[in-house]
């Protein structure tokens, strides 16, 4: 997508040249392509629109018209732009003193509170606080339990009233309970509720009226659709948010409500929930975000991954062959194997440029992860791994029946394998801070050298004046 | 009809809130107007809003153009039975149904990502049959998510009927039992709750075939229904879902959940598309008694109201 975005960008300008400057209509044109990549990835119907406006706006700038390579000047600002509106990143936690802390948990049914509450608890014990979750979902058969059983799990207490029905008064006695006992931070879960169930809002305000959440947090699932407006902006009427955590984010989702949410409350994404396990939080990085909605693969997150499961030595020793050009297909499929340290190969690949959920690539890796990857390589003679720029049709061909794969799935390896080998040994002799430089410079479409440098206008204050006006107007 | 009565005062209530805030009611919008590149345009960005997707809502405003030029339909008012009759035919009757088996017990295996409602789902389902006088059983093998069997242990008590549960940790050792347990006990229907996993988790995935697989051993021509629950706030990444168990365990239906709140579950109509799922019940509330079963009219007239 990264690749088809930016190619499709040129194309757009391509058609151009020669013939002048670029007007306004082949703006437009390039941002279809843009609007289209936004709302496959769940970012709201009226955010896109105001977006690709603004966007337009920007771009009808001199930089554009002056830049050598538009299309990649066109993905940055596009890049640059989602970013902004998400940034800026505030992750700290604001405690009070004198303590505890209160931090209410809110959101729709299923979009994972509870384990939020766990996840948050565990990130602050870590970082030496002493939290009290609170059990205030009294809806949901068995949800009490969930939380006692997470807050054993990573060894925080849990304040629940066996037989008590109100979550109101279940908060108060948790607070007292807090003082009391020392706890710095109280987390409170609460129900799932709907943003138009009425009754069930007015005891999300009495929860809140009634113990003062220094900080209210609205959980959302990061693959909700367009309708992430509607609740989002309900919950942050009625409950003043102070931040947006988001759920399962370890998923394929695009995660537009991203966008949507910040767009209509106007509040910082603080975390986002990344796998089951309770230490599977990070916090929010609006950069990465960006490039994930936009589909060009989240290259921070690849690189972290991979600093993580591979081996140093192991690595420096690809290094000076990817630095030396000596990178061959038999480097690649280790490359790969090691990979799958980091999981399920498919996952990793999606967070690679170009290979957006379609490529050939992922296809084929459907049924047995790489299996069909290695018999590839395997059914190559030495001559055609060392340099497989000699395979043509007929060899083709027969590497595909020696590994009962397709011819294009030959031609899909040998394509993914030379964007690699050519992204590696840019990577190659990189420290690790300068290679997650590159990687930030990548994703964000700065590959290949920019033909230019984008100024940051005064974008984000007319969104926060926006904001502020909307603001002004909806509170009585 | 009368079931459906209550869903659509539900979702009309929920729309009636929306339509003030981002979706301008198209029925309003299409009153006294040319079908021109405007009304196209409108419609696609309604179409949009509901969650169907870009190619879905390109594809539809396709047709009516076409139909438009072929003098099927002349004016704004048409629209709407247009896109009824259009998509209403996306959801035949036949393939609504549930497919019990012929005699003895039908298995209903359950399915879908984390939160989308399955247990509740189930629950919904149990109570219904329950209701039609057929003794159920639940298997509860979600051994994962903490307090998942007690959650599903207190519906199998309000509902009144058996669940099969054990304290060891392997999903598929439980429905092995449930298995035994349903065709002893001469159950009707046996309904498997599982734990909620993401659809890129292959190592899960590959867990769920394994239940599925030891439930085709156990049971000639089981499971007889697969349903995916999906929720109906979900996006796009709902064609991801149910290709990914699709593949896994031969999806048969769907369960749309939580479509008592302002989304419309337009993602549904993608899926068909792309997928050719069809939809069979939709779920509308947290108790056991909210849950009907698929209406395309009522869901039609719900994503345009
Ligand atoms: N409003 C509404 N809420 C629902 C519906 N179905 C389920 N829920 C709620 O969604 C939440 C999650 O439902 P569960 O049934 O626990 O979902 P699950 O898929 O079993 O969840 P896990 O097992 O944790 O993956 C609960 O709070 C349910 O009450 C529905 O149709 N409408
Ligand atoms: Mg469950």
């Amino acid at each position: 997508m990264f690749e088809s975005l930016t190619n499709k960008f040129n194309d757009v300008f391509r058609k151009m040249s020669g013939r002048g400057r670029i007007s306004e209509d082949n703006i437009r044109e390039s941002m279809r392509e843009v609007r289209t990549a936004l709302l496959e990835a769940d970012v709201h119907y009226q955010v896109v629109k105001q977006f690709c406006d603004d966007v337009t706006q920007k771009a009808l700038g001199t930089e554009v018209i002056q830049s050598l390579r538009p299309g990649e000047l066109m993905v940055k600002i596009v890049h640059d732009e989602l970013a902004a509106l998400m940034g800026p990143v505030d992750t700290r936690i604001y405690y009070v003193s004198p303590p505890p802390t209160i931090i209410m948990m809110a959101g729709l049914q299923g979009s994972g509170k509870t384990t939020t509450c766990a996840k948050l608890a565990n990130y602050l014990i870590k970082k030496g606080k002493n939290p009290l979750m609170v059990a205030c979902d009294l809806q949901r058969p068995a949800a009490v339990d969930q939380l006692t059983i997470v807050g054993e799990q990573i060894g925080a207490e849990v304040f629940a009233v066996p037989g008590e029905k109100n979550p109101v008064k279940v908060a108060r006695k948790a607070v007292t309970h807090a003082a009391s006992t020392g706890r710095d931070v109280v987390i409170i879960d609460t129900a799932g509720r709907l943003h138009i169930d009425e009754d069930m809002m007015k005891q999300a305000e009495d929860i809140a009226n009634a113990v003062n959440p220094h900080q209210i947090y609205l959980v959302c699932d990061s693959m909700t659709g367009q309708d992430a407006v509607n609740s989002a902006k309900e919950f942050n009427e009625r409950l003043e948010l102070d931040g947006v955590i988001l759920t399962k984010f370890d998923s394929d989702a695009r995660g537009g409500a991203a966008l949507s949410v910040k767009a209509v409350t106007g509040k910082p994404i603080k975390f986002m929930g990344v796998g089951e396990k309770l230490d599977a939080l990070e916090e929010f990085h609006a950069e990465r975000m960006a490039g994930r909605i936009l589909g060009m693969g989240d290259m921070v997150s690849l690189v972290e991954k991979a600093q993580e499961a591979f081996d140093e030595e192991e690595q420096a020793e690809m290094q000076a062959k990817m630095a030396k050009g000596k990178f061959t297909l038999v480097d690649f499929l280790k490359q790969m194997k090691q990979m799958q340290k980091m999981g399920p190969l498919k996952s990793i690949l999606k967070l690679m440029p170009g290979m957006g959920a379609n490529s050939e690539m992922l296809d084929m890796m459907k049924g047995d992860e790489f299996k069909g990857m290695e018999a590839i390589i395997h059914s190559m003679t030495p001559a055609e791994r060392d340099d497989p720029s000699i395979i043509e049709a007929s060899r083709r061909r027969r590497i595909a029946r020696g590994s009962g794969t397709e011819p294009q799935d030959v031609s899909g390896l040998i394509k993914s394998f030379t964007q690699a080998a050519g992204m590696m040994k840019q990577m190659a002799g990189m420290g690790a801070r300068e290679r997650m430089g590159f990687a930030k410079q990548m994703a964000s479409g700065g590959m290949g050298g920019m033909g230019g440098k984008v100024k940051q206008r005064s974008k984000r204050l007319t969104k926060k004046q926006r904001d502020k006006k909307r603001k002004g107007r909806k509170r009585r | 009809m009368a079931l459906f009565k209550k869903a659509f005062s539900k979702l009309a209530k929920g729309l009636s809130r929306t339509k003030s805030r981002f979706v301008g009611g198209l029925r309003s919008m299409l009153a006294g107007r040319q079908i021109d590149a405007d009304l196209l345009d409108d419609l696609e960005a309604t179409l949009i809003q509901a969650d169907l997707g870009v190619a879905a809502a390109t594809r539809i405003c396709q047709d009516l153009q076409t139909a438009h030029k072929e003098k099927h339909i002349a004016k704004g008012e048409d629209v709407i039975d247009f896109l009824k009759t259009e998509l209403k035919k996306y959801w035949p009757e036949s393939d609504r149904s549930i497919n019990f088996a012929e005699s003895g017990l039908t298995v209903i295996l359950v399915a879908g990502i984390n939160g989308a409602g399955k247990t509740t789902s189930i629950a919904k389902l149990a109570w219904q049959f329950h209701q039609e006088g057929k003794k159920v059983i639940l298997a509860a093998c979600d051994t994962f998510r903490a307090a998942a069997v007690e959650q599903l242990s207190i519906w199998a008590d309000r509902i009144g009927c058996e669940i099969i549960k054990s304290s060891g940790g392997d999903p598929a050792a439980v429905v092995f039992d449930a298995c035994d347990a349903a065709v002893a006990r001469k159950a009707d229907v046996l309904l498997i709750d599982t734990a909620g996993r993401l659809h890129t988790q292959d190592n899960l995935m590959r867990e769920l075939t394994k239940i599925r697989d030891v439930v085709a051993r156990k049971i000639p021509d089981a499971p007889h229904e697969v349903l995916l629950v999906l929720d109906a706030t979900t996006g796009q990444n709902a064609i991801n879902q149910a290709k990914a168990f699709l593949d896994a365990i031969d999806v048969t239906g769907i369960f749309l959940a939580k479509l008592d709140g302002t989304a419309k579950g337009g993602i549904v109509v993608a899926i068909r598309n792309d997928v050719n799922l069809p939809v069979k019940f939709v779920g509308l509330g947290e108790t056991y008694e909210d849950v009907e079963p698929f209406d395309p009219e009522t869901f039609v007239e719900a994503l345009f109201a």
